[in-house]
C-alpha cells in the first residue's frame, strides 16, 4: 500500500513535468497543426542556461525567470526562422523543419559543451525528505509540484482573461477567420511559441532538478512523451495535455514500480497506439471533420 | 524505339559499373575501407528510396525506418545465426518480418493525420530498440555476434537494382498512381474509388519490407547487430537523404544517398558538427526548398543530354568509387 | 425501380441539424437541381450521398443497394462520382494521369503484375492509355495531356473535374457548383457541355448550383433546401413563383441574380 502511493507521488511530480511540456505542445500544435519536435530540446536549453546561472550563483528563482525569457526568446526566434515560411507550402516540409531544429539544437550544445552528464552545483537546491505515515515526500516533488500549478495558473489568467489570449483562442478556433476578424495572426503564432517555450524552460529546470541530469538530449524522450500525453489528454485541449501528463506520469511509475522498469519508455507510445485506435480524439478533445 | 535504346544504355552503364567494381575488388584496387563505404551507399540507398516511397510518393510521415530495419536484421539473424538456416530464407523472413511489423503499426496510425504516424513510428522505433535489449536471445544490450558473413558486391549490387526496380514499377502503375492521388487530395483520391487505407498501408508495408531488406544486407555484412545502432539517428540521416534528394525523386534518393553517405565517411572524425551540418541541411532544404534539391524531377538520360555536366556529376561519382 | 430513392435523409453534427428529413426519387436520365442558400446543406446532401458522412437517420437506396456503411471508394464502383465546389485535382499531376487513376475502378490488375511488369500489365495499362486519352480529346483537353493540372487555366480545370468524375464511368453525377467563378460564355458553354454528357454518357444528374439561369434552363425538376430542410420542389416555373423560395432567398445576395 505504502508502495503503491510512493509510486503513485513519484507519478504525479513526474506528470506535472510532462504537463508543463505537453501544455506547450498542445497550444503550439492547437494554433498551427504542427508537431514542434524543437519543444523537447527547448527544455534542454532552459536546463542549460538555469544551469549556466546556477553556476554563475545566481538562486533558483533568478534563474529560473532567465531560463524561462531566453527560452521564449529562442521559441520565437525558432518559429520565425524554421516554421514560418514553410507552415502554409506543405506539412510534410514543415515537418521535417522542426525535427532539423531539434537536432541542430542537441548537436550544436553537445558540440560546445560536449556529451557528458552535469548537475546542479551543491547548493542551489538543497535537498529535504519528509516522511508522512511512511510515504517519502522529497521537497523536490513540492518544488515541482507548486512551480507548476503557479504556472498553470497564470496561463489561465492569460488564456481567460486577457486579449491575448482571446486571440490566441480565436486563431486556434479557424486562423482565417481569426485574421478576418482584425487579428494578427503572425504575432499571436509568436507569442504562443513565446509562452509556450517559457513553459518548456521551467519543465526543463524541474527536470534537470528532479533527475540530477542535464544533458544534450534530455529534452527527447520527455518531449517524445508529453506529445503522446498531449494527443492522451486531447491534441489542443489545455486541460487535457494536463490531464494527460499527469495520467502518463503516473503510469510510468506504476509500471516501473511493479517490475517493469525496463519497459518504462516503452508505456507511452503503447499508450499512443490505444488512443489512436480507440478514441483518436484523446480524452477532452473534440473531434474536427474536414470540410469539403 | 528510343525507349528500348535508353533502356540498353542503362543496362550498358550498369553492367559496365558493376563488373568494373569487381574487379577492382578482387585486385585490391578498391580497397577495403571503400569497399565498406561502398555496401553502405547500397544499404542506404535501399532505406532512402523505401522511406521516399512512403513521405515522397504516398505523402505520409513515417520515422520508423530504423525499427523496420532492425526487424529485418535481427529476424534475419536470428535464421542464420542462431538456427542455422541459409541465407536465402533469411532474406525473406526479415522482409516478411519487417513487412507485418509495418502492418501492425500501420494498420492503426495510418487512418489518422500525418503527424500522429510520425509519433507512433518514432515510437515504434524505441520500442523494437527497448524489446531487442531485453531478450536474451539475441544477446540483449550487447547484441547478437557470430553472424554469417553472407553479403558480397555481387549481392548488394543486385539487392539495389532490384529494390529500385520494384519501386519504379509499382510507382509507374495504377496501383502507384493511388499512391500519389492519396498524397495530392486525399479525399478526391476516394471519391475515384482509391481505398485511401488500402494504399497508405501497402506503401508503408512495401516502404518497411525494403527497409527490412537493408537491415538483412547490413546484419549479414557487418556480422554483429547491436540495438542502439538502431535508433532514431539512423532513421533521421535517411530522411536527410530523401529531402537532399527529393520527395517524390527516386533518382533523387539514389543522388541523396550517394552524397550523404560518402559525406558522412568524410565527416567521421567530427560526428557533432556531422550532425550539426545535417540538421542546417534539413532545416535549409526543407524552407527554401522543400521539395529538395532534385524536385520530384527524375534525372533521365535526356535530363542528363540537356543540362550535360551540372546534374550528371553526382551520378557519374557513382563509378568513382 | 427507381434509380436513386433517399428516404429521410437526417445528418446531424452534435446539436446542429445539416439536413432533416431528405427526400429525393430519382429515375434514371433525370437532370435534378438542388439550390438554397449558403449553408442550407446542399452539399450535405452530397457527402451523404458519396458516403463521406454517414446518416444520422434515414437511408439511401442506390439501384436497390442500401448504401449506409459503405466507403466513399465503394460507393464510386457502384456507380456515383462526384465533383468537389472548391475544385480539388491531384495538382502535382499531369492531366492524363488525374485521368488515368479515376480509371482503376473501371480497369485494374494485380500487384504482382505490377511489380513484374508481366501481363496483362501491358495490356491493361494501354487501355487505361487509350481511354484516358479518349476522354481528354472529347473534353478538349487532350493538348494539356502531359502539363501538370494546377497549371490549367480555371475553366479547364473546373472540366477536367468532370472529366475525372466521368473516368469512373458513373450512372449517376453529382455536380458541386460546376459555374462557381465562371465568366457567362464559360457558363453557356458548360451549359451546352452538361446537356451533352448526361445524352452521350448515359447519365443520371444532380446539380447544385447558385447561377440560376443555369438551373432554370438546365433542370427539369428543382428542389429547394433552407436550413436543411426541403422547403419545395417542382419544375423551374413553380420553384420561380413559390412564395417559400422567395422568402428562403429574401435578404441574400441570391436575389438579384433570381430577379434576372
Amino acid at each position: 500500500m505504502h508502495d503503491l502511493l510512493q509510486q503513485l507521488l513519484n507519478g504525479l511530480s513526474q506528470g506535472s513535468i510532462y504537463a508543463l511540456i505537453a501544455v506547450g505542445y498542445t497550444m503550439i500544435y492547437g494554433i498551427i497543426q504542427l508537431i514542434n519536435f524543437a519543444h523537447g530540446d527547448v527544455i534542454m536549453v532552459g536546463a542549460y542556461v538555469a544551469l549556466g546561472c546556477a553556476l554563475m550563483g545566481l538562486g533558483l528563482i533568478p534563474s529560473l525567470a532567465i531560463a524561462m525569457l531566453s527560452c521564449a526568446i529562442l521559441g520565437v526566434i525558432i518559429e520565425r526562422v524554421a516554421y514560418r515560411r514553410v507552415r502554409p507550402v506543405s506539412r510534410l516540409a514543415a515537418l521535417t523543419s522542426a525535427i532539423g531544429v531539434s537536432l541542430f539544437l542537441e548537436y550544436i550544445m553537445m558540440y560546445f559543451l560536449g556529451a557528458d552528464i552535469r548537475t546542479y552545483p551543491a547548493g542551489f537546491f538543497p535537498e529535504r525528505t519528509y516522511s508522512i505515515f511512511g510515504v517519502t515526500i522529497n521537497n523536490k516533488d513540492l518544488l515541482v509540484l507548486g512551480t507548476t500549478l503557479v504556472l498553470v495558473i497564470i496561463l489561465q489568467y492569460i488564456i481567460y482573461r486577457t486579449r491575448t489570449g482571446k486571440a490566441m483562442r480565436a486563431v486556434s478556433f479557424d486562423g482565417q477567420a481569426a485574421q478576418l476578424m482584425g487579428v494578427n495572426v503572425n504575432s499571436t503564432v509568436a507569442i504562443t511559441f513565446f509562452i509556450g517555450s517559457a513553459l518548456a524552460a521551467a519543465a526543463g529546470l524541474l527536470y534537470g532538478i528532479y533527475f540530477n541530469t542535464v544533458q544534450p538530449l534530455m529534452g527527447l524522450m520527455p518531449g517524445l512523451k508529453a506529445f503522446i500525453a498531449a494527443v492522451l489528454g486531447g491534441i489542443g485541449s489545455i486541460p487535457g495535455a494536463m490531464l494527460g501528463g499527469i495520467l502518463l506520469g503516473m503510469t510510468e511509475s506504476l509500471v516501473a514500480g511493479f517490475g517493469g522498469s525496463m519497459y518504462r519508455d516503452a508505456v507511452a507510445f503503447i499508450i499512443l497506439i490505444l488512443v489512436l485506435l480507440i478514441r483518436p480524439t484523446g480524452l477532452l478533445g473534440k473531434g474536427v471533420q474536414e470540410k469539403v | 524505339m528510343k525507349k528500348y535504346f535508353s533502356t540498353l544504355i542503362i543496362c550498358l552503364v550498369l553492367a559496365v559499373f558493376f563488373v568494373a567494381v569487381q574487379l577492382g575488388i578482387n585486385s585490391g584496387a578498391i580497397s577495403w575501407y571503400w569497399m565498406t563505404n561502398l555496401y553502405l551507399v547500397g544499404i542506404n540507398i535501399i532505406l532512402a528510396a523505401s522511406l521516399n516511397l512512403i513521405n515522397g510518393f504516398t505523402g505520409e510521415f513515417s520515422l520508423g525506418h530504423a525499427g523496420f530495419m532492425a526487424v529485418g536484421a535481427y529476424s534475419s539473424a536470428i535464421i542464420t545465426a542462431n538456427l542455422g538456416l541459409p541465407f536465402p530464407l533469411a532474406v525473406i523472413v526479415g522482409m516478411l518480418a519487417a513487412a507485418l511489423a509495418g502492418l501492425l503499426v500501420g494498420l492503426p496510425t495510418l487512418r489518422l493525420r500525418g503527424d500522429y504516424l510520425a509519433i507512433a513510428t518514432l515510437g515504434f522505433g524505441e520500442i523494437v530498440r527497448v524489446v531487442l535489449m531485453n531478450i536474451d536471445y539475441v544477446g540483449g544490450a550487447s547484441g547478437l555476434t557470430d553472424i554469417p558473413a553472407m553479403v558480397n558486391w555481387p549481392i548488394i549490387f543486385f539487392s539495389v537494382v532490384l529494390s529500385l526496380l520494384l519501386i519504379r514499377n509499382f510507382i509507374c502503375s495504377s496501383h502507384g498512381r493511388a499512391c500519389l492521388a492519396v498524397r495530392e487530395n486525399d479525399l478526391a483520391a476516394e471519391m475515384m474509388g482509391v481505398n485511401i487505407t488500402y494504399y497508405k498501408v501497402l506503401a508503408f508495408v512495401i516502404g518497411a519490407a525494403l527497409a527490412g531488406l537493408a537491415g538483412v544486407l547490413y546484419a549479414h555484412y557487418y556480422t554483429v547487430l547491436q540495438p542502439r545502432e538502431f535508433s532514431f539517428m539512423l532513421t533521421f540521416n535517411v530522411l536527410v537523404m530523401v529531402m537532399v534528394g527529393g520527395l517524390g525523386s527516386l533518382t533523387g534518393s539514389v543522388v541523396g544517398a550517394v552524397i550523404i553517405t560518402i559525406a558522412s565517411a568524410f565527416l567521421q572524425a567530427i560526428p557533432e558538427l556531422r550532425m550539426v551540418i545535417y540538421a542546417a541541411l534539413l532545416i535549409i532544404s526543407a524552407v527554401f526548398r522543400p521539395q529538395g534539391l532534385l524536385g520530384e524531377k527524375e534525372v533521365s538520360l535526356n535530363i542528363l543530354q540537356k543540362l550535360g555536366g551540372v546534374l550528371s556529376g553526382p551520378v557519374r561519382s557513382k563509378q568513382a568509387h | 425501380m427507381a434509380l436513386l430513392e433517399v428516404n429521410k435523409l437526417t445528418k446531424a453534427f452534435g446539436g446542429l441539424v445539416a439536413l432533416n428529413n431528405f427526400v429525393l426519387k430519382m429515375e434514371k436520365g433525370e437532370l435534378v437541381g438542388l439550390i438554397g442558400p449558403n449553408g442550407a446543406g446542399k452539399t450535405t446532401v452530397f457527402n451523404l450521398l458519396t458516403g463521406l458522412y454517414q446518416p444520422t437517420s434515414g437511408n439511401i437506396v442506390f439501384e436497390g443497394r442500401d448504401l449506409r456503411g459503405k466507403h466513399p471508394h465503394q460507393i464510386t464502383k457502384l456507380g456515383i462520382a462526384r465533383t468537389f465546389q472548391n475544385i480539388r485535382l491531384f495538382g502535382n499531376l499531369s492531366v492524363l494521369d488525374n485521368v488515368k487513376i479515376a480509371h482503376q475502378v473501371v480497369t485494374n490488375y494485380g500487384l504482382i503484375p505490377a511489380f513484374f511488369r508481366i501481363p496483362p500489365f501491358n495490356r491493361r495499362e494501354a487501355e487505361i492509355e487509350e481511354s484516358a486519352l479518349k476522354l481528354l480529346e472529347i473534353f478538349d483537353l487532350k493538348k494539356h495531356a502531359y502539363e501538370k493540372a494546377k497549371n490549367l487555366p480555371y475553366g479547364e480545370q473546373r472540366r477536367l473535374e468532370i472529366t475525372r468524375a466521368l473516368a469512373t464511368k458513373p450512372k449517376l453525377l453529382l455536380l458541386d457548383e460546376p459555374a462557381a467563378g465562371m465568366n457567362p460564355q464559360e457558363t453557356h458553354d458548360l451549359l451546352e457541355l452538361i446537356k451533352w454528357i448526361r445524352d452521350e454518357f448515359d447519365l443520371t444528374i444532380i446539380l447544385i448550383e447558385h447561377d440560376m439561369s443555369l438551373v432554370m434552363s438546365l433542370c427539369e425538376r428543382v428542389l429547394v433546401l433552407d436550413y436543411g430542410s426541403l422547403i419545395a420542389e417542382g419544375t423551374p416555373q413553380e420553384i420561380q413563383q413559390n412564395p417559400r423560395v422567395i422568402e428562403a432567398y429574401l435578404g441574400d445576395e441570391e436575389v438579384a441574380a433570381w430577379e434576372e
